[in-house]
């Protein structure tokens, strides 16, 4: 069963430099139970390459620690054992739940076009399971207890058996309890059937998670009695004492006022915190950190997997740019970039080229800063390249509360890339104005600050536009919904509810917008239209939901929280979903033939989650008709990223491009943010509907049916 | 009334405990408990040095909880002051709780029996707020209002300003306190977080009767008002 595949089982280290892991195959069942098999050091051969260690530049030696990675099982016949495993990756001992004793899991190696047998054998003394995370396959296959199949009880065996449709990178995790906070999640590669439209000569899978030694029942049950019990980022004197010096007494009291009210906090971004985590990258400490081995001159495919229970990371390697190749496993137009956000649950193929002699970090620093999870990419053995510090902690803003940005004093906000800072938007005055010159980037308001603006005092009908430079405007009404142009009057230049972000008036076609459906265009959704209504329903009133966004901005082209001045600050170029074209044109080239609205919604404090304020002990199932095609629009009404994750069919995040619509499993939805995407209902049966986060997914959590 | 107030006390417990099932289960609402000892601390005054425990613990779920708050004061080996109350807790907004339920004054004595309606939660700018009306004997009223900030000085270091006001409806010579404003205290303690569940702190504490009162008090030649310095330990778990 175990295939050894020379090209894959040690594939992070070449077969030239294999006698310093002359320690594989690797018999976990051996090991000593008290042993991390990742707490192995390097034998001789390692010391002889110390002594021949060419130092040089910012690179200093390390001790070279054995990592091996978890074992690679290629082939159509599967043998996965979870049981309860020793690890220690603190100095205490704790009991992980694993499979095969390997945390993290094996890498699974399928072909695109075979059919897989897995035989997953539950020795816990508990239920277990194992879901094909991305994967395309039968619902009774999927593996969620209570939808797919009833779990795997304790001595059983299940046999997953199912066609490979696809290819890529993706993951396996237990969707059992908090199952996989304790180790039971491992990589999936699948060769395409096709020739790879990516070329390179290596790939590495490079799987992120958090672990803690407090069993994860008692970190939820502890989020529940006292939910900032991780965040020791709390505001405190010093940070008042310094407001008041950078931005005054009065915009210090307006902030603190407004939070107050709220009854919120600025550096809550993530519910568990390195207080209590210890970030794995490959299931190896920040302090051993991981070693991933390649030959001079090779291009080397980065497989990045986020498997964290409530990790979201932030990726980079220092002196390295990144090609993006891959998002969720789905080939896209290759993006070069310096950093990339990947949520819980996420998969970002990218494409690198290290430099012969040179070690590089490949650093995994968790959204909030509180850890990170870190290795080495190099070519020589024993070679290590600078941890770089972490970012500054991020704090959350106005946007992430999805607040409706007209009213407020804006000085001394950080208001992100919104250009009216300082402006008085209800005296706006336009009549004075080069409009060619403005630069109006109204993209990044929401509809409601839009209505605020008062342009009443215009006389826009004896306004003089031959003097203007309109095709400076780029003023693109194709990308706007109908009901958005609806609220437009042209004839008489009612421009109350007119957006005017990013305009071409020259090419503005308003014929496209008669009698034409209410829905947005397919491959833009409400991601492009600053206009979109949201509502709020009953369900989401109550002692259960402490926030609801008024004016959420679309999400795509946000970073996210902590990364927006990146580019500004550093000069790192961060992806954002916005750059993601699917590099396969469109699949299902039809437009949505309706809308679902679904909120992201909790009550932090009491640290319940829900989606529409139904928790899902309470909702009912969402139906899709087989075959149908649907846009969904997630509105988040917290201040949290949630990555959101529909199981058995395609989320298309409308990026901006119809023709090239990527393929996603898992979206990220911003803080106080919405987006939209596009499922076509081709897989019948009982699905999960879940956000990634391992505390929030028992209430955030839906069934779909697909009938 | 003392039948009528164990009626209540068991419709309650009843009530709590059928809205939760016995175990906790695979969920997003587990059932869970909590114990929160506020204070247990040692007063230092020129009067008298009693040692105070005030507690509250909860057994119950997102929603729905059955809450108790305790107020333990001995002075000499004698308990002086000894209060229990026994609450359903319902979560009516994002911040608030509804609290029904009874009181029992254990000391001083004659003990009175108080059925008790409240409000928890947490007031805009961080306030924490516990406002309760005691309905007593015979058409007996009180009333208690106590609000809590903290001000965080660091990550572990927390000062934290406390207030507390009684009122009543009736004088009752028994137990030394008249209608309207009766009594009050502020407290500061500075307590340092050696784990978020366990904290010792030093502080002061301020008492004062008012009205009529502290004309009781003063007949009775006891003094009106009294600062104490405090020390003690912050805990849950």
């Amino acid at each position: 069963m175990k295939i050894p595949d020379t090209r894959t089982a040690g594939i992070h280290i070449p077969t030239e430099l294999s006698s310093a892991t002359d320690r594989y195959p690797v018999v976990p069942d051996m090991l000593p139970p008290d042993q991390s098999r990742r707490r192995f050091v390097l034998g001789a051969s390692s010391l002889v390459a110390l002594g021949a260690l060419p130092l040089s530049g910012q690179l200093f030696a390390a001790t070279p620690l054995q990592n091996n990675d978890p074992q690679t099982l290629a082939g159509k016949q599967f043998d996965l054992s979870i049981g309860f495993q020793k690890v220690n990756f603190t100095g205490k001992q704790r009991i992980a739940t694993t499979v095969n004793q390997s945390l993290p899991a094996p890498i699974l190696r399928w072909k695109e076009g075979e059919r897989v047998t897995l035989r997953v054998t539950n020795t816990l003394d508990h239920d277990s399971s194992i879901h094909w995370h991305g994967i395309i396959l039968p619902s009774e296959m999927d593996g969620v207890p209570g939808m797919s199949f009833d779990g795997i009880k304790p001595g059983e065996t299940f046999i997953y058996e199912f066609d490979v449709q696809q290819s890529g990178t993706y993951w396996y995790h237990s969707h059992s309890g908090f199952q996989e906070q304790t180790g039971l999640m491992g990589a999936i590669v699948i060769e395409p059937k096709e020739p790879d439209p990516v070329t390179y000569d290596r790939d590495m899978v490079v799987l992120l998670s958090d672990w803690t030694d407090t069993a994860p029942e008692k970190v939820y049950g502890t989020l529940k009695k006292m939910s900032h019990y991780y965040n020791f980022r709390e505001r405190t004197v010093g940070d008042l004492v310094r407001d008041l010096k950078t931005k005054g007494f009065a915009a210090t009291w307006n902030e603190r006022a407004m939070w107050g009210q709220m009854r919120m906090s600025e550096t809550d971004i993530s519910d568990v915190t390195g207080y209590t985590y210890t970030y794995l990258m490959n299931g190896v400490t920040p302090d051993q950190g991981w070693l991933g081995l390649c030959k001079p001159g090779e291009k080397v495919r980065l497989r990045f997997i986020n498997g964290a229970a409530m990790s979201i990371f932030d990726v980079r390697i220092p002196g390295l740019k990144m090609t993006v190749v891959a998002a969720d496993g789905q080939n896209i137009q290759p993006v070069v970039v310096d950093e990339f956000r990947i949520g819980v649950a996420e998969t970002y193929d990218v494409i690198v080229e290290p430099a012969a002699d040179s070690a590089y970090t490949i650093f995994a620093q968790s959204n909030d800063r509180t850890g990170y999870a870190r290795g080495t990419l190099t070519t020589d053995i024993a070679l290590r390249a600078e941890i770089p510090a972490m970012d500054p902690a991020p704090r959350l803003g106005h946007r992430d509360m999805g607040m409706d940005m007209s009213g407020m004093d804006h000085s001394g906000h950080d208001m992100g890339g919104m250009a009216h800072s300082g402006h008085n938007m209800g005296a706006m005055d336009h009549s004075g104005h080069d409009m060619s010159a403005m630069k109006m980037d109204h993209s990044q308001h929401s509809k409601p600050a839009m209505e605020g603006m008062d342009h009443s005092g215009h006389d826009m009908g004896a306004m003089d536009h031959s003097g203007h430079d309109m095709s400076a405007m780029k003023m693109d009404h194709s990308q706007h919904s109908k009901p958005a142009m609806e609220g437009m009057d042209h004839s008489g230049h009612d421009m109350g509810a007119m957006d005017h972000s990013g305009h071409d008036m020259s090419k503005m076609d308003h014929s496209q917008h008669t009698g034409k459906s209410r829905l947005a265009k397919a491959g833009f959704g409400s991601n492009f239209d600053p206009l979109t209504k949201i509502s709020h329903v009953d369900t989401e009133f109550g002692p259960h939901v402490d926030m609801r966004s008024d004016a959420p901005q679309s999400g795509l082209a946000d970073p996210g929280i902590g990364l927006r001045d990146h580019q500004k600050l550093y000069g790192r170029r961060v992806l954002t979903y916005a750059d993601i074209r699917g590099l396969h044109p469109t699949y299902d080239k039809r437009e949505p033939s309706r809308e679902i609205e679904l909120h992201l919604t909790g009550n932090m404090r009491r640290y319940m989650w829900s989606i529409n304020g139904l928790n899902f002990a309470d909702a009912k199932p969402l139906e899709l008709s087989f075959g149908e095609r649907v846009r969904i629009i997630l509105v988040n009404d917290t201040m949290m990223t949630h990555p959101i994750h529909l199981h058995g069919m395609w989320s298309e995040l409308e990026t901006g491009d119809p023709h090239y619509i990527p393929r996603k499993h898992t979206i990220l939805v911003q803080p106080g943010s919405r987006i939209s995407y596009l499922v076509t209902a081709d897989a019948k049966g009982r699905w999960a509907y879940h956000c990634h986060l391992l505390y929030h997914m028992p209430g955030m959590m839906r069934e779909v049916r697909v009938v | 009334m003392k039948n009528l107030s164990k009626k209540l006390t068991l419709t309650l417990w009843a009530t709590a405990l059928s809205s939760m099932p016995v175990i906790a289960h695979e969920g997003d609402d587990p059932l869970l408990s909590r114990v929160m000892i506020d204070q247990f601390e040692w007063r230092d005054s020129d009067e008298a040095e009693p040692y105070v425990l005030e507690a509250q613990g909860w057994i119950g779920k997102d929603l729905h909880k059955l809450w108790i708050k305790t107020d333990v004061e001995r002075v000499d080996g004698e308990t002086e002051e000894a209060e229990i109350q026994a609450l359903y807790s319902r979560a009516i907004a994002p911040f608030w709780d509804v609290q029904v339920g009874v009181r029992q004054d254990l000391k001083p004595t004659p003990e009175r029996e108080w059925g008790v309606i409240g409000i928890q939660g947490l007031a805009p700018y961080f306030f924490e707020i516990d406002a309760a009306l005691f309905i007593g004997d015979s058409g007996d009223t009180a009333a208690r209002l106590s609000a809590e900030y903290e001000w965080m000085l660091t990550q572990k270091v927390v000062l934290s300003p406390e207030v507390s006001v009684n009122f009543y409806g009736q004088n009752d010579m028994h137990r030394l306190t008249g209608s309207g404003l009766s009594d009050g205290q502020a407290g500061l303690r500075l307590r340092y977080e050696i784990r978020r569940e366990f904290a010792p702190y030093i502080g002061v504490n301020w008492t004062k009767s008012f009205g009529n009162t502290a004309d009781f008090v003063r007949d009775h030649g006891e003094p009106t008002s009294d600062t104490q310095w405090v020390a003690g330990v912050r805990a849950w778990f």
